[in-house]
């Protein structure tokens, strides 16, 4: 082998956090590469705000080779949907919003009762969304840390006409050679940052300097108790108008609040804190004792394999 | 404890072992030890472990993921698991331990730096831990850890361990390993794992984890020549910006060696040389970048890339091979079949490409050479492909990202191969 042109030059250990974004950064113009009509899901959320960052350092000065997709259930924090529009026009991407509401109208969703969850009927929008533009990937935030299921799932992993992801039959994925081939109809969804955990992604916040909607940070809100867990309850939408009553007989409390994942408000319960800054709430994040679907996931619970079933729906 | 967080760096590690070795207990021990494990985790493998009737909290229930897996208690795939310590990200690669599933052990050990074979102390090696360390070696994986487990059921003795440690060392002295480093424990008392326990008094190295914590993580690909497979090029001319309307930016990582601007480089196939006029990331100027970051480079002269593409450090190029020879592990139901034209992903790469001839097959257990013409899945063979365009490669013991490949099905796109290149026979182009 011959002598390094800067032998004396050692480069620095990269950080936990280097390699992780070196990571994410791959995967991202891996798909840009391989996948001819890309989308980035981006919700507003925390790991959606890091996939953005990621996709500036990947691809600037240039556009990014995908529009953003953001799925609304109708029931967002409207502090959530205020920030997605800001930070995609500061970006001057294009986001793409498409509600659970036109499922319904369109009849492909039909809610049991007025007041059911949409969180799960995402994924028909989703689809419909997949179908109307023709998208072949899907890059989204999941991590495998978050939960059971996800430990297992591919960085590309591949979902048939159907949306289905089938976890006994995944690709094969070795080294960093990502296939994201698919015929038409079918698509990969892509997780850049599966290897990251809730405190990687704190502390990348805090690095880079990443804006957050508000809701993230300590404040008061009105909430019951239920279940153990807090949930909010009159909270406004978008519209102005309240959702999430409480129920009769409970108790409506003021508390001091964060939410650790941000989601639909009828399943996305908030945890009890101070932490009114970045720094504060990766002290909390370090020294928590709940993982973070756990503390804040109303739908989590209803059975030991509960994602895995919703994903093999086509969830995200 | 910010600044005590930081710059750890990462350490990639697979475990493997056979079905009984306690390699889930371990991985449990592994994440309860180093508190990586939330109460509400916690109480869920509790109110399991209650519920089937043991006494103490079964650990392995932490990696068991899918539902299927569940139902019949085995691993069947790959799973991932994080922890980290004060000084260190970890990613653990759980690979099932399954004779049939060869194809899973090396998808895990195929981004792994150190791996874990356990051995069970009262059964000493087996057939299973001769295999798994050939794959390791043969993935290239640079650090060994045997841990002799389950020492609490042989009495502590360090007389098991010794001679475990010295089968190993035989073996592994014939099979061309070192650097092997060896630790008793019991993943169930949870000696010698995190903590020193109080049974393996005797033993005075490492535990497991000062040994996960300290070996090092630096790529040694830096040092290495410069290899930088193009994924991206970014032209924004369409942008309001008109200074930008010249720029070229080459996206990819380093998959080895160090760059800096004024370097002299070759752009591959087309054998054009340059010089590296900028590096960029997200559009601000870098001095320097070496293995393992992702950047765009800027080159001085207005020469032709795009993707699949590879930028090389002129002085030590790649071979361009249109026939390669390879170590290839099978991963599909259905057996590799002669008569059909396959792609191979090699980079940021791909060609179609044609079997020419198996030229032996390898046996798992021994990697000894044996006659064969089939490949079915979990099957490894040397086998040799005629290329349609060519690719640019290092053998895979000198380079694993540019030495690796994988091979998709044309018709079903599935990932059905995995190759490591073995010699440069054959360079033409």
């Amino acid at each position: 082998m011959n002598a390094h042109p800067h032998p004396s030059v050692r480069p620095p250990l990269m950080s936990h956090l280097d390699w992780l974004e070196s990571e994410a950064i791959h995967i991202m113009r891996e798909v840009a590469g391989q996948c001819a009509r890309p989308v980035l899901l981006f919700s507003g959320g925390k790991d959606s705000i890091c996939l953005l960052r990621i996709a500036e350092k990947a691809f600037r000065p240039g556009r990014f080779p995908f529009p953003l997709l953001h799925v609304d259930t109708g029931h967002n924090y409207r502090e959530v949907v205020a920030f997605r529009d800001r930070r995609a026009a500061e970006l001057g991407e294009r986001l793409i919003v498409r509600t659970v509401d036109e499922s319904i109208r369109r009849g492909s969703v039909v809610l049991k009762h007025a007041d059911e969850s949409r969180n799960r009927h995402q994924s028909v929008t989703l689809l419909e969304a997949i179908e109307e533009f023709g998208f072949d990937c899907c890059i989204g935030g999941a991590r495998r840390d978050e939960e059971k299921a996800r430990a297992k799932e591919r960085i590309m992993s591949f979902r048939d006409e159907f949306g289905q992801w089938d976890p006994k039959n995944q690709r094969p994925e070795l080294w960093n050679l990502y296939n994201a081939r698919t015929h038409a109809g079918e698509h990969v969804r892509a997780f850049p940052i599966s290897n990251w955990t809730e405190l990687d992604v704190w502390q990348y916040i805090e690095r880079e300097g990443l804006d957050l909607p508000s809701i993230y940070f300590a404040h008061e809100r009105e909430v019951v108790v239920r279940n153990g867990l807090l949930v909010p309850v009159n909270v406004p939408l978008v519209s102005g108008a309240l959702t999430n009553p409480p129920r009769p007989g409970e108790q409506v409390v003021i508390r001091r609040v964060r939410f650790r994942t941000v989601g639909d408000i009828s399943c996305t319960a908030p945890v009890e804190s101070d932490a009114d800054s970045v720094a504060r709430i990766i002290v909390e994040t370090a020294s928590t004792d709940l993982t973070e679907r756990g503390a804040t996931r109303l739908d989590d619970q209803t059975g030991d394999a509960s994602m895995e079933q919703r994903k093999k729906e086509g969830y995200f | 404890m910010d600044t005590e967080m930081e710059n750890r760096g990462l350490l990639r590690f697979l475990t493997c072992g056979s079905v009984d070795d306690g390699k889930s207990t371990l991985i449990g021990r592994l994440l309860h030890d180093s508190k990586a494990i939330l109460a509400d985790t916690l109480q869920a493998i509790e109110s399991t472990s209650t519920r089937r009737g043991l006494e103490a909290l079964d650990l392995s229930l932490l990696t068991d993921g899918l539902q299927a897996e569940r139902e019949q208690g085995i691993t069947i795939d790959v799973a991932y698991r994080y922890f980290s310590t004060g000084r260190r990200k970890y990613i653990i690669a759980d690979a099932p331990g399954h004779e049939q599933y060869t194809r899973n052990m090396v998808t895990a050990a195929s981004t792994a730096q150190l791996a874990i074979l356990l051995v069970d102390a009262r059964k000493g090696l087996q057939t299973q831990t001769r295999r798994h360390a050939r794959l390791v070696s043969m993935l290239g994986i640079q650090h060994q850890v045997v841990a002799i487990n389950k020492m609490d059921l042989v009495d502590h003795d360090r007389a098991v361990f010794e001679r475990i440690r010295d089968d190993y060392l035989d073996f592994a002295e014939r099979a061309g390993m070192t650097g092997v480093r060896f630790v008793p424990m019991s993943a169930l008392r949870g000696d010698m794992v995190v903590e020193r326990g109080t049974g393996l008094g005797w033993y005075d190295g490492p535990t497991l984890m000062d040994i996960l914590e300290s070996v090092p993580v630096s790529a040694a690909t830096d040092a290495q020549p410069l290899r930088f497979p193009v994924q991206w090029v970014c032209r924004p001319q369409e942008a309001d910006n008109p200074d930008l309307h010249d720029y070229r930016g080459f996206m990819g990582r380093i998959e080895s060696g160090r760059i800096a601007p004024g370097d002299a480089v070759c752009v591959l196939p087309s054998g054009v040389r340059t010089t590296v006029e900028a590096i960029h990331v997200g559009g601000e100027p870098r001095a320097t970048a070496s293995a393992g970051q992702s950047v765009t480079l800027l080159l001085r002269d207005d020469v032709d890339v795009s993707r699949g593409d590879m930028i090389v450090s002129p002085d030590t190029m790649p071979q361009g091979l249109r026939q390669i020879s390879a170590d290839l592990c099978w991963l599909s139901d259905t057996p590799l079949d002669r008569a059909r034209t396959y792609l191979i992903r090699h980079t940021t790469r791909e060609v179609r490409a044609k079997l020419m001839a198996i030229d032996h097959r390898l046996d798992v257990n021994t990697l000894e050479q044996m006659p064969g013409d089939r490949l079915s899945m979990n099957d490894i063979a040397r086998v040799r492909f005629k290329l349609a365009q060519p690719v640019f490669a290092d053998p895979y013991a000198s380079d694993r990202a540019t030495g690796a490949f994988v091979v998709i099905d044309e018709s079903t796109f599935n990932t059905v191969g995995a190759g490591m290149i073995v010699q440069d026979e054959a360079a033409d182009d």
